[in-house]
């Protein structure tokens, strides 16, 4: 699904955020990644979903090479990913219904359509009764969950989070993780940027670690409870 | 990573269940992925299309309507913009129309010299009404002239002093409407100021010809002006879009990353642009309705006066459409012009 090859990325300022990275994700994988502040997480996800291009080495994406992609076709890329983020990056002023329905009206598909797709995703999140209100009127978590409902309503191959439960309490957090698992069990490929080496660990899924831009392991969530 | 074949070998009933889940949610989403496809045999791409399009423009209107007051205040802007130089165009047109009915009673006077008899002016008169350019022409003598003089000027007693008549005979020649144009005159004239009979030749109407060239020019000024106001409308849309989108940069930075394309991100603006104009545009249509019957009184009460029928003709059907036309034209091609300047620049960091 994701292979990234020997890619490296030095921002403007000089400062290489990642070198020499190589790795590879299946299609239907789910693989953690994890790191100290400032290791290069983010900068990775950010290669994938082109919002930065690789300096070295190229990103290749479902058989499509990224360095290749023109920026007119930069969107229909993001198509084949659905992206969980931090601080959720919902819109404020459309309603919970109109945030999820959001992915499927830019694929083109007519509003009259969206109904049953949007409520089946947020069926998943169990958000179904809140369609109707607006993001603030939302819990933190709940607002994570529409975020989650509007990254899959596409039903896209791939699954990214960047820390997608930084700002949530434990339960909230293992209850998060159960939605990507979930996801992850009907197809989708799950790749999670965390810090919460707690909560991956009690989990059975692949683990990067990336240190200073390197990535120096490339094992399970097991060896962290192996090393500790 | 931890193969997902391993753990379905050796089977706990924590995964069973699992996997029974896994099975419930896959039937979940193929359910509604294959409704989702016979939906769209139904549908033909072109009832797709409109359909978004329709979706798109009634959203965009429902966001300026959720600002009624600034909504109003643009709209009003433009209508006051475009209704100026359309409101002025109509009068200074209907002003024409009444001049070139005025013309058509324009008459040309020929002093006669001295030294020509009564006879000779007659037969010259005759010799005039021959002439293709007049439609009429009639002598007055100068003892007729004097009478005329006496009755309508109350001078009577006064002329009785003069010892000899001081008026010249006149030929007063009426001319075919055909011939009321600037250079069909000045020939004409020179024609008449050739005759050796001829004192003098003298316009009745050179002061219409004078407000009719005044008109004239007002007409092209109000084309100029409303040309000025057109690239004003232009301004007013594509800053106040331009604003829009500077408000609205964080939804366009999150539509960006789940897959918009500029061409999605700026439908939204341009409809919004299309609404402007057109909102603008109505308004200016009710202001220049307003206006005319404002006026139509006194308008009415001076035709009266001058004993014509007169009456204002207004915007009519065609002028309305122009209008509505200009003014959506002018809404989209300012939120174009603003939407392709700004979005390319707002990208996700
Ligand atoms: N736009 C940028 N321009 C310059 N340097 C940047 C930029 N974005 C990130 N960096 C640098 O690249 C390095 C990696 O940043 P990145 O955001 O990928 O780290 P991270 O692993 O996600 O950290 P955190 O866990 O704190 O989110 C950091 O040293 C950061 O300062
Ligand atoms: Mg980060």
């Amino acid at each position: 699904m994701i292979k990234l090859v020997n890619i490296s990325k030095r921002y403007p300022g000089g400062h290489e955020a990642l070198s020499n990275v190589t790795c590879h994700l299946q299609a239907g994988e789910m693989a953690f990644l994890t790191g100290h502040s400032g290791a290069g997480k983010s900068t990775l996800l950010k290669l994938i979903t082109l919002i930065e291009r690789t300096t070295r080495g190229e990103v290749v994406l479902d058989g499509e090479n990224l360095s290749r992609v023109r920026r007119r076709e930069i969107p229909f890329v993001r198509r084949k990913i659905g992206m969980v983020f931090q601080d959720h990056n919902l819109l404020n002023d459309k309603t919970v219904f109109d945030n999820v329905a959001l992915p499927l009206i830019i694929s083109g598909i007519p509003p009259s359509e969206t109904g049953r797709r949007v409520r089946a995703a947020l069926d998943k999140v169990g958000l179904l009764r809140k369609e109707k209100q607006f993001p603030i009127t939302l819990s933190t978590g709940e607002q994570q969950r529409v975020g989650i409902a509007r990254a899959v309503v596409n039903r896209p191959p791939l699954l990214l989070a960047d820390e997608p439960t930084g700002n949530l309490d434990p339960a909230l957090s293992r209850e998060i993780m159960g939605l990507f698992e979930a996801f992850n069990h009907i197809g989708t490929t799950v790749l999670i940027a965390t810090h919460d080496l707690g909560l991956i660990s009690q989990l059975q899924y692949r683990l990067f670690t990336l240190h200073e831009g390197r990535l120096i392991a490339d094992g399970t969530t097991q060896d962290l409870n192996n090393a500790a | 990573m931890v193969p997902r074949k391993n753990r379905r070998q050796r089977q706990t009933p924590q995964q069973r269940q699992q996997q029974r889940r896994r099975q419930q949610d896959l039937t979940t989403f193929i359910d509604y992925e294959s409704d989702a496809r016979t939906r769209q045999k139904t549908h033909s791409a072109l009832s797709r299309y409109f359909e978004q399009q329709a979706w798109v423009g009634k959203a965009a209107l429902l966001q300026l309507l959720q600002t009624p007051l600034s909504t109003l205040m643009t709209a009003a802007v433009i209508a006051i913009a475009l209704a100026l130089p359309t409101g002025l165009f109509l009068l200074l047109t209907d002003l024409q129309k009444i001049v070139s009915n005025w013309q058509g009673n324009a008459q040309v006077s020929l002093f006669m010299k001295k030294s020509i008899s009564d006879q000779e002016a007659r037969l010259l008169t005759k010799k005039l009404q021959t002439w293709e350019e007049i439609s009429n022409a009639s002598h007055l003598s100068a003892a007729q002239a004097l009478d005329e003089f006496q009755q309508q000027s109350g001078f009577g007693d006064a002329l009785d002093i003069l010892q000899e008549n001081p008026l010249p005979a006149v030929i007063i020649v009426k001319l075919h409407r055909s011939q009321l144009i600037t250079g069909n005159i000045e020939r004409l004239t020179e024609k008449l100021r050739e005759l050796p009979q001829v004192d003098i030749v003298q316009l009745d109407f050179k002061w219409i010809q004078r407000l009719n060239s005044f008109v004239a020019l007002g007409k092209r000024g109000a084309l100029l002006l409303s040309g000025l106001l057109a690239v004003a409308v232009l301004l007013i849309i594509g800053n106040t879009i331009r604003l829009t989108i500077h408000n609205r940069r964080q939804e366009i930075l999150v539509t960006k990353l789940i897959g918009a394309t500029n061409q999605f991100i700026r439908k939204p603006f341009l409809y919004a642009g299309f609404w402007y104009g057109l909102m603008g545009a109505v308004f200016a249509v009710l202001l220049i309705a307003l206006l005319f019957w404002l006026i139509s009184d006194p308008i009415h009460r001076l035709s009266v006066l001058y004993n014509s029928t007169f009456q204002l003709s207004g915007l009519g059907f065609v002028g309305v459409a122009y209008i509505l036309a200009i003014g959506v034209v002018l809404g989209l091609t300012g939120s174009w012009i603003a939407v392709t300047r700004h979005i390319h620049a707002i990208e996700p960091k």
